[in-house]
């Protein structure tokens, strides 16, 4: 008895060393480390220099500056459009992912991925497509003799971005509904609750940090935006830094810094808001699958609905620019398109890549040395997100020609409007939305698997490529065709960090518009929208594969 | 484990060359061009097949090419200068940016358009104008000066761009000519009667094509590039009375820099813009007015000379104070 009581003492204490050694004792990784290192100086430095040179620049006059009628107008209309879109976002996703999840609405399959499609048609198309189309010289009128009403303004940003942005929010909110546990609701029904007031008060607040994290995302971006806001001609704070940007850079800095006050609030709420929440099931056991609510003779009006947006998110931009291309473009304006689309592809390809691999060594990290050096450094990625695009491009261009002056000789450029820099640029925005992918690839993976193959005799590097790496190809590349399709469609960076010749097609697509030039900007939205409807549907299939996976797994 | 290899050869082997894909062998300059791309895109390819000197472009507005060229100083990738304003070319050339500009080409220019310290020449002629709706505007309302538009009568029917090299060109002449305080006051008028803001002269023209407005103050090339592609476009355009500040005459210019490593292929391409090729282009394709003599501005123009008298007498050395205009605009609200 007593043998075996020490022996299994022993066992207990080897197997807490063990733990121990693998959380705290093992040495910090600096090699592993370094990229996201990189990541967090480039994210810090930039910003930083940003700061001092506005402070330096306002000479003690920022209340001046700050407190002119524009800015405030601008930081209300910014507010104002965010609320709205958010609004209206909601009003059409909430629905939308109740149908594809709760209700028995014929093909729901095909509408979940449908409803997804309007990701490949960024905001700066649907606000070309809503121009051309109407007013008294529009697509309309010359192709129907109806004359279709012009958007413009707030209500014209408001409709673009609307459509632009439903399926960031119509894909948290699908997962949400997907994962509520349905006992809720039906616990809620035997108390008593009509169908409606148990959805209100039974499933509702479990969706809340579902509808947080698509709230964010749809803020953020349309914080972000530039292209929509630009083209409708709706003075926010990002077309406000843009139009001083020309001619006073000190306001410009300062506009730069209010945005990033403004998207901090946005984070900063939605971390305080699902503070001491509690969402995950107690009970033991695993949720029942919820009979499908009927809709009955409904089912149709519904499907028409549906196709309805759809045809405004997605088959109006795609006819309009269809036919835009068939018109006959004024002769002298040479746009080439061979050469914009390598320009996107230049950047593009090395930024999908590079963001990729750094995500994959941040996943290595927080999964293998969990601690508060890695959390801090992924939360660091983050902000590089969170950092609306006009903003970030402002404080790279001032760090680059800063740096520019201690690495080479006056008169010279190394870094300022190098292909390097965009890319870099590109990376930094972009790196959040790899991680994710890379890191549930990582979890699924383990690390019994590549421990057991060190065991076996394999360098930690040669076991790594063995077993974990082909476990994570799809993750990989999901990572890749995430960023690939945000940045294919990036503006605010490329306006304000290109270099000679790199006129990519977003740009392209955007200033051509810029100049009502629809007939010379088609080209540009359909390769724009041909491109990212591909990443889309590789998105997708990634998403699929996986679940295939699991299910035989 | 093979596979894995390949893969990343691959993938890196395509980043290695998206990244040395654009090492240049030829010789290259850079230039800055305040005119927009539609416009110059075509010219520059055609130098670089002539002269076989490449040319990189980087595009913006005219007022922001010049504060960048003022920040980068020294330290400039810009051999060459374009803008399409007289001020900003003066402003760059008060700060000793420019580099001076030999005889031989300045002897091409008609001596009016030529900056006194002989450091930036004119390549073109454009005069301001009144655009309006072929749809929506009778002959007689049209307004006799630029100073009628503020007449309850164009209520929220008027649109301009005030981040416009041109406009802002226009307003430097106007503080010049008549005054800060007729100016400031011309404004804020504007303004009370709904003035509408574009980014640029040609969406003014869309945007009364569209119906958004019934007249605008634009360039006037841009409407003729409308009407040859397209007869039936339903705009038109007018001057004003003869003399009115309205039909100021401009120019687009081009400077080389003094930090130009390369100041030798720089000044080509200022030749080629000079030169029968070039000038023909302007003319011909931009329907601008030429500044060299000996090349035919377009017929659609009907008779330039009495075009050119139409206009005030503004001096374009005078018109250099363009931070003066900014400050003016975002006094009141328009920047």
């Amino acid at each position: 008895m007593r043998p075996a009581r020490q022996i299994i003492l022993a066992a207990a204490r080897t197997a807490t060393a063990a733990e121990r050694d693998r959380s705290g004792v093992k040495p910090w990784p600096w090699l592993l480390s370094l990229p996201g290192l990189a990541v967090a100086v480039g994210i810090l430095l930039p910003l930083s220099y940003l700061l001092t040179t506005a402070i330096q620049g306002a000479n003690g006059e920022l209340g001046d500056i700050l407190l002119r009628p524009k800015t405030l107008q601008a930081l209300l209309n910014t507010f104002g459009l965010c609320a709205a879109v958010l609004a209206s976002t909601t009003l059409l996703a909430m629905p939308a992912a109740w149908l594809v999840t709760r209700s028995n609405l014929p093909l729901k399959w095909a509408w979940s991925i449908l409803l997804v499609l309007p990701l490949a048609v960024p905001g700066y198309l649907m606000a070309y497509t809503l121009l051309s189309v109407g007013g008294s010289y529009g697509v309309s009128v010359r192709l129907l003799e109806i004359e279709a009403p012009r958007l413009t303004g707030f209500t014209g940003s408001l409709v673009s971005l609307t459509l632009y942005n439903f399926p960031y929010m119509f894909i948290t909110l699908r997962s949400g509904f997907l994962r509520i546990d349905p006992s809720l609701q039906e616990a809620a029904r035997c108390l008593g609750d009509g169908p409606w007031r148990a959805f209100f008060r039974a499933e509702l607040p479990q969706l809340w940090p579902a509808f947080l994290a698509g709230a964010l995302l749809v803020v953020l971006h349309v914080l972000g935006d530039f292209g929509v806001v630009s083209l409708m001609r709706f003075e926010t704070l990002s077309v406000l830094l843009y139009g001083s940007l020309a001619f006073e850079q000190t306001y410009a800095a300062w506009v730069a810094i209010l945005m990033l006050l403004v998207a901090g609030v946005f984070v900063g709420g939605e971390v305080l808001l699902l503070r001491r929440r509690r969402y995950d099931r107690v009970t033991p056991g695993t949720a029942r699958l919820l009979d499908p609510a009927k809709l009955g003779w409904l089912r149709w009006p519904v499907v028409l609905l549906l196709i309805v947006f759809l045809f405004f998110a997605v088959g109006l931009p795609a006819f309009s620019s269809a036919y835009w291309c068939t018109q006959p473009t004024l002769g002298f304006v040479t746009r080439d398109w061979g050469a914009s689309t390598a320009a996107s592809l230049k950047i593009c390809v090395p930024a999908a890549i590079i963001a990729t691999a750094i995500a994959l060594t941040m996943g290595l990290m927080t999964q293998r040395f969990p601690g508060w050096r890695s959390r801090a450094i992924e939360r660091l990625s983050y902000a590089g997100y969170a950092t609306p695009g006009l903003a970030l491009g402002l404080a790279m261009v001032g760090v680059a020609l800063w740096a520019d002056e201690w690495l080479v000789e006056a008169g010279d450029t190394l870094i300022y409007q190098s292909l390097g820099l965009v890319v870099f640029a590109y990376t930094l925005h972009f790196l959040a939305e790899a991680i994710g992918p890379v890191r549930t690839g990582l979890l699924q993976a383990g690390v019994r698997m590549e421990e057991a193959a060190r065991s076996l005799g394999r360098g930690p590097i040669s076991a790594f490529f063995a077993i974990t790496f082909p476990l994570l190809r799809n993750g990989l590349a999901a990572s890749m065709a995430l960023v690939f399709l945000s940045a294919i469609k990036e503006l605010p960076l490329v306006m304000l960090l290109r270099p000679a010749n790199y006129d990519t097609l977003a740009y392209n697509l955007w200033d051509l518009s810029n100049e009502n030039l629809y007939a010379e900007a088609a080209p540009f939205a359909l390769t724009i929208l041909g491109v990212s409807a591909v990443f889309v549907g590789v998105l997708i299939w990634c998403e699929r594969q996986a679940k295939s996976r699991k299910m035989q797994g | 484990m093979k596979s894995v290899c390949r893969t990343l050869a691959v993938l890196l082997a395509f980043g290695l060359t998206s990244v040395l894909g654009n090492v240049a062998i030829a010789e290259e300059i850079t230039v800055y061009s305040g005119r927009s791309k539609s416009f110059m895109d075509h010219l520059f390819n055609a130098f670089e097949k002539d002269t076989g000197i490449k040319v990189n472009r980087v595009y913006d507005k005219t007022a922001a090419v010049a504060l960048k060229l003022k920040t980068e100083g020294d330290r400039s990738p810009a051999d060459v200068v374009l803008a399409q304003d007289a001020g900003a070319l003066g402003a760059l050339s008060d700060a000793g940016l420019l580099a001076p500009l030999p005889d031989a080409l300045i002897a091409q220019v008609n001596p009016d358009y030529v900056s006194e310290e002989g450091d930036w020449v004119a390549t073109s002629l454009r005069g301001r104008t009144l655009a309006y709706s072929s749809a929506r505007v009778d002959e007689k309302d049209l307004p006799a000066s630029v100073y009628d538009l503020t007449d309850p009568k164009y209520k929220d029917r008027v649109g301009f761009a005030p981040a416009n090299a041109s406009f802002q060109a226009f307003i430097t002449a106007m503080r010049v000519t008549e005054g800060e305080a007729k100016t400031k006051q011309w404004l804020l008028d504007m303004i009370a009667n709904g003035v509408k803001s574009f980014p640029k002269n040609t969406a003014i023209i869309q945007g009364i094509a569209a119906g958004e407005i019934d007249f605008g103050l634009p360039n006037h090339y841009y409407l003729i590039r409308f009407k040859t592609s397209d007869s039936k476009f339903p705009v038109e355009q007018t001057s004003f009375a003869q003399g009115d500040i309205g039909n100021m005459v401009n120019v687009a210019g081009a400077g080389v820099l003094k930090s130009s490593k390369n100041a030798e292929a720089a000044q080509k391409l200022v030749e080629y813009l000079l030169s029968y090729k070039g000038q023909s282009y302007f003319a011909g394709q931009i329907f601008e007015y030429p500044v060299v003599d000996g090349v035919i501005a377009h017929r659609q123009h009907g008779d330039v000379d009495a075009k050119l008298d139409n206009a005030p007498d503004v001096d374009l050395d005078a018109i250099s104070d363009l931070p003066g205009t900014l400050e003016l605009l975002r006094e009141v609200g328009l920047l």
